[in-house]
């Protein structure tokens, strides 16, 4: 019974997947249309002057004057035989790229998530046990002020303060300029990659502090706390055995949850870096014309943040024995999906 | 140490204690909130003191009030006593999770996402509270896999046993119960009640805060009866079956012809709230006895037959 539970689960989120991504496609395309790009105007720019009749003949062969719900249908039924289109910008396959560009992106966003994960939940409970302390009144309002401050000004001031008057970062790129890419080392790499790493993770961990302070705050102030108290519990015990083992699990979830910040950040944070990784390459996209490339990193971005949901999801029920319970014992469909995914509205 | 000694010893005293919250008044201004105010009550090992009062009379802040665990903006004014030493907050400390116990009201005192074998066993001693637990979950009639559960996959009743479970395990000598039978079907409350007789009568000092007046008359050696923030009469509770000639204070006979049984008869008025609270008797303005005086100055808790009272004119 446990068996067909879970693949009654499975199957759920893949149907969810599966309508996702169409709905996606659909609204990203009409967008698209909707939108003054014009990838033959994009083409012309690279190739040089064309005459009026090769323009035709080219909107022709791209099918440019077909009906759109027939140029969708044409686009749709080549990406799932897994064709993404040609990049006009980089002439090259989308996949290709997307594969190259989000290698790059991983290694900025996963030092950013792990750091801001483990910063700022580990602020958030030294803020939270010293509610109203001074400590905290700094921190809360340190955290405040990253909150409301956008990425691409923080990247512009790190990158002033570090890279301009300190001399001790690399002003861009993900490898020093005119090196061949294989000549590159792993220390140079992790060299450039540091600040905007860093001021991706900036934004994020004020976010993950002050909700981890929240939470902590609200256990403090529970009922099991107070008995934990009246059984002769010191301040540190409390902590250590109820506190966080009971914001653990919100924190988790909201550091899956927060693929989409993330992706969005890295957005801003590549093009101030110049660094390049998808975040560069769908603004580049986006300003350039390149429809295939714009799409293919639409629909990428859209599995990317549903992935993270979908981890959150899991980890709850693995977890949170109430949930764990409701997966095991309890027949019904509960849905515990309690987070919508929520698309990245990246560059359209 | 004999059983007789057990029986005779004094456990925990108060004396005249007040305790009052610091709050806002509007945005500047702060008042001194006064929620209990001059009570007196001395429990025995053995003794079961069932503290029984509407709600909102201060009932719970007394139990946390003698573990040392209010909030920080409470002022408290009077004398604890525990053993004949003074309950200072180190004391209380020392005291806490050891020798003073509580059993709180629900389940929502349990920590939601821990198993209920390390919440019993709590985190001292742990090795030798493992080895006790299987024998108290036996007294307790609590089924083995208990143990292995979490506290929303409790019964009403079984989280009641739980909760008691965490003041047993310790050795507690003195347990203050709070409010432990509200939602409880009338055979289990019994049943919770008849586990604290039980512990009473194996020398444990036991404080039994409740509004269930009717169970409390039938498992205590004691009734205090609490209004507005402080008690009015301790009582036998023997005195309350015999009927109202046999109490003392105006309220306890106005309790005692609320009853059910006795004629359902209710009394006009309403406790004061906190903070209304004025310097005479808390009782005076729905009292039928009352005079001058009692508007003055509250009267001294003196020694009546039995029992105790704050009246000047209860005989």
């Amino acid at each position: 019974m446990r068996v067909t539970k879970s693949i009654q689960t499975t199957l759920k989120y893949i149907i969810r997947m599966l309508t996702l991504l169409f709905a996606v496609s659909v609204i990203a395309f009409t967008l698209v249309k909707l939108s003054p790009v014009d990838p033959i105007q994009q083409y012309i720019l690279s190739t040089g002057a064309v005459s009026p009749e090769q323009r035709e003949e080219l909107e022709e062969y791209w099918g440019i004057d077909e009906p759109p719900v027939k140029q969708f249908i044409n686009w749709f039924s080549a990406l799932l035989h897994g064709d993404m289109g040609t990049s006009l910008l980089y002439r090259r396959p989308v996949l290709d790229l997307i594969r190259e560009k989000f290698l790059n992106t991983l290694a900025l966003m996963i030092c950013a998530w792990v750091f801001s994960g483990i910063i700022g939940f580990s602020l958030g409970c030294a803020m939270g046990v010293s509610k109203d302390k001074l400590c905290d009144r700094i921190l809360k309002r340190i955290c405040l002020f990253l909150c409301s401050v956008p990425t691409f000004w923080l990247g512009l001031v790190l990158l002033l303060i570090f890279s301009v008057w300190l001399g001790l970062f690399p002003i861009g790129f993900s490898s020093p300029i005119g090196m061949m890419n294989s000549d590159v080392s792993i220390w140079q790499q992790i060299h450039h990659l540091i600040l905007p790493a860093l001021s991706l993770s900036l934004m994020s961990f004020a976010n993950v502090a002050l909700h981890t302070r929240q939470k902590l705050i609200d256990v403090l102030e529970s009922d099991y706390v107070l008995f934990a108290k009246a059984r002769g519990e010191g301040r540190f015990t409390i902590v250590k055995r109820h506190g966080i083992r009971n914001i653990l699990l919100p924190a988790l979830t909201l550091q899956f949850a927060s693929f989409a910040e993330l992706f969005g950040g890295s957005v801003l944070a590549e093009n101030v870096f110049s660094y390049p990784g998808l975040g560069s390459a769908v603004s580049a996209a986006g300003l350039n014309s390149d429809v295939p490339l714009l799409l293919g990193i639409t629909l990428f971005s859209a599995v990317f943040v549903f992935t993270g949901n979908l981890i959150a999801n899991i980890l709850y029920g693995v977890i949170d024995p109430k949930i764990k319970e409701d997966y095991e014992i309890q027949n019904t469909s509960h849905n515990s999906d309690g987070h919508t995914v929520s698309e990245n509205d990246n560059n359209e | 140490m004999n059983l007789n000694h057990i029986k005779s010893s004094t456990l925990l005293e108060i004396d005249n204690l007040s305790l009052s919250f610091q709050m806002y008044k509007g945005f500047v201004e702060q008042q001194q909130l006064e929620v209990i105010s001059n009570l007196s009550v001395t429990v025995h090992s053995g003794e079961i003191l069932a503290i029984v009062g509407s709600s909102g009379s201060g009932k719970s802040l007394l139990a946390h009030a003698i573990l040392g665990i209010l909030p920080e903006n409470a002022t408290i004014k009077g004398t604890l006593r525990y053993k004949d030493r003074i309950l200072t907050s180190s004391y209380q400390e020392e005291l806490r999770g050891e020798k003073l116990a509580l059993v709180p009201q629900s389940v929502s005192y349990l920590d939601p996402l821990m198993k209920i074998s390390g919440q019993v066993i709590g985190h001292k001693d742990k090795s030798k509270r493992k080895l006790a637990l299987k024998n108290i979950f036996k007294r307790l009639e609590l089924e083995e896999k208990t143990e292995n559960m979490f506290p929303f996959q409790l019964s009403g009743g079984m989280a009641r046993r739980v909760l008691v479970a965490t003041a047993v395990i310790g050795d507690a000598e003195l347990i203050i119960a709070d409010e432990p039978t509200p939602g409880m079907q009338t055979d289990q409350a019994l049943e919770a009640l008849a586990i604290f007789r039980k512990l009473a009568d194996e020398g444990k000092g036991i404080i039994l805060i409740t509004h269930d007046i009717d169970l409390a008359l039938n498992f205590a050696d004691n009734v205090a009866i609490f209004y507005a923030g402080t008690t009015l009469e301790i009582t036998p509770p023997k005195d309350f079956l015999d009927g109202e000639h046999a109490l003392r204070h105006p309220y306890s006979k106005a309790l005692y012809r609320a009853m059910p049984q006795n004629g359902f008869t209710p009394l006009a008025g309403l406790q004061p709230y906190a903070g209304t609270i004025t310097k005479g008797c808390p009782f005076a303005p729905r009292c039928a006895e009352c005079m001058e005086q009692c508007k003055k100055e509250i009267p001294p808790m003196r020694k009546l037959r039995d029992g105790y009272v704050r009246c000047y004119y209860a005989t």
